[in-house]
């Protein structure tokens, strides 16, 4: 059996809006194949699990239920490795400035 | 059908629009095609004084102009003698939610108090959302933002990663979709059920929030070099920023000033596609914003368009996605500024078209993003090598929009591509014609209309629609 996730925990809800196939004319193919899905974030209402439907209170004070996808979504975007082929952009730049008696 | 479905939600799409801008869009109507442009953004009150007045009781706006000493030398260093025109940035990152965005949210959320609409929604991926947020917080206004953030694989776009963290950063409540149109859909729905205001990107007031920009510009540059700026260069996609920046140049007397829109050319890759999604490197400023925009404005989310930008633009160019990575690179070296990378589209132009000008000249970005997680040529390079696309130094002509992503190996290799107004000016016409029912008879307004929509000239209107039928027959 899956915990209970408290009432009031920050979680993220998912749900379908259009599933594939009922997509909008005029989608291109590879849209039209698969869902408009939606995931918004929101306090938990009532206690629920993971993976079963629940309702959220989102920061607007709009209720709206869906299956809750996580709790305490992380933010995971960030930079990742440097990229080489911008890594000598500078020094390149900077030694031709100094060809011109600039720069450092 | 139910009340929520999308036909239904679709069918009460003027209604909704209507109740949620405030604006009756009908009363400006003076042909079949026309309307009273000037008149519409008149009737907000709003000029320059009364703009710049609202910006300042939240910090927005009178931002830093910056000479860019060292990458005009740089321009110089590869310019033919005696050319090479000085470069300058307005750092519009200076404003609250680090983005010139903050100036066209300022007067919809200001107007959204006063009217007592309960909070305001924006439909964007970008910048704006965040602008939005951060003035809803600052008026304790409710405020939500629908964006398109991820794909069918649950891969997100690393720059809509931040703006949704920025959003809820600002008490916002975030809606994430996957791709596809229908977020207009959702965002109908959500300002049905709430009452709130429509921030949209393209009402009158967020036109009039950016004139302060070019006004500002326009006067610091004569100030500080004793005459008004030779070319202005902006980053463009839906129109707003050519369009605001270049009136608010127009009020501050700039009349002689070059305006010169700039895109990220992401020519194959469809906009609607949940492939092509993650493939484009870039959210805004690119060419799947710019050509249907500028060829046909009125397919925004309000009913008239207040961002007309060919009626603005004297000149439209492309550069290449790595060109924009290289130039966010040199800007940061030799410059101490990150910032970025959309925003930087107009400065890899600027200094393509700076190379081609005299010393004396002088080219002005109109703006600069701030830059962070997500929000970086690191962040979409690695992720545009996760998806396949080949990242290389080389000649960037042989860029090809998400197959693979070439940064120069010099600077003197960073060029723009001129987009050709006159192409742009029959597609535009052409657009104009096909959204009337067959046979429907111009009047001498709708002709009019049409020539200042294409900044060309009556007979101009004329002899083209005249051939167009010449052929049909």
């Amino acid at each position: 059996m899956t915990e209970l996730i408290g009432k009031g925990t920050w979680i993220e809800i998912h749900r379908s809006v259009l599933p594939a196939g009922a997509r909008a004319p005029r989608v291109p193919d590879d849209t039209r194949q698969v869902p408009l899905e939606m995931r918004v974030k929101g306090f938990l209402v009532a206690p629920a699990s993971a993976g079963e439907e629940a309702e959220i209170v989102t920061p607007a004070g709009r209720r709206l239920r869906g299956v809750v996808r996580e709790i305490n979504p992380a933010y995971t975007h960030g930079f990742g490795a440097p990229i080489a082929e911008l890594c000598g952009v500078g020094r390149e730049v900077r030694a031709l400035l100094r060809g011109r008696g600039q720069g450092s | 059908m139910s009340a929520d479905s999308y036909q239904a939600i679709m069918a009460q799409r003027p209604a909704i629009m209507r109740a949620s801008v405030g604006i009756d869009y009908a009363q400006y109507n003076t042909g079949v095609l026309a309307f009273d442009y000037e008149r519409l953004l008149a009737d907000t009150g709003y000029d320059i004084d009364a703009t710049h007045k609202v910006q300042r009781a939240t910090a927005v706006g009178d931002t830093p102009l910056v000479e860019l000493h060292n990458m005009t030398e740089l321009v110089r260093a590869v310019a033919p003698t005696g050319r090479g025109a000085r470069l300058f940035v307005k750092d519009e990152a200076a404003n609250p939610s680090g983005s010139f965005k903050d100036r066209r949210a300022s007067l919809s959320v200001h107007e959204a108090a006063k009217r007592g609409y309960p909070g305001v929604a924006a439909a964007t991926s970008g910048n704006y959302g965040a602008a939005v947020a951060s003035q809803a917080a600052k008026a304790g206004l409710g405020c939500i933002v629908v964006q398109e953030a991820f794909d069918s694989q649950g891969i997100e776009q690393p720059e809509i990663a931040e703006k949704t963290r920025a959003c809820e950063a600002y008490g916002a409540e975030v809606i994430r979709l996957s791709v596809g149109p229908e977020l207009f859909y959702v965002f109908l729905q959500v300002l049905k059920e709430t009452g709130y205001f429509n921030a949209s990107l393209y009402t009158p007031y967020s036109i009039l929030g950016i004139e302060t920009l070019g006004y500002e510009l326009a006067r610091q540059v004569k100030q500080h070099c004793g005459r008004f700026p030779d070319v202005v260069i902006a980053t463009h996609a839906g129109g707003g920023n050519v369009t605001g920046t270049a009136r608010g140049l127009l009020k501050a007397g700039a009349t002689d000033t070059q305006m010169v829109a700039a895109s990220v050319d992401l020519s194959g890759l469809h906009m609607a596609s949940d492939h092509d999604f993650n493939r484009k490197s870039f959210t805004t400023g690119h060419t799947g914003f710019s050509i249907p925009f500028t060829t046909w404005p009125d397919r925004a989310d309000v009913p008239r368009n207040a961002a007309r930008a060919l009626r603005y633009m004297d000149r439209f160019v492309t550069v290449s996605q790595g060109e924009v990575f290289y130039i966010t690179q040199v800007l940061a070296e030799l410059e101490g500024m990150e910032r970025g990378p959309a925003g930087n589209i107009s400065l890899a132009a600027a200094f393509a078209i700076a190379r081609d000008l005299d010393m004396q000249q002088i080219v002005v970005v109109q703006e600069a993003e701030y830059t962070g997680a997500g929000k970086h040529p690191i962040a979409q390079l690695n992720l545009a090598r996760q998806m396949g696309i080949e990242v290389t130094r080389g000649d960037p002509r042989d860029n090809k929009p998400g197959e693979r992503i070439v940064i120069p190996e010099y600077p003197s290799q960073i060029a723009v591509v001129d987009v050709n107004l006159d192409h742009v000016r029959h597609s535009y016409l052409r657009n104009a014609i096909e959204s009337l029912p067959a046979d429907t008879m111009l009047d001498d307004v709708d002709i009019e209309f049409l020539a200042a929509e294409t900044r060309s000239s009556r007979t101009y209107v004329q002899e083209t629609i005249d051939e167009w039928h010449g052929k049909r027959r």
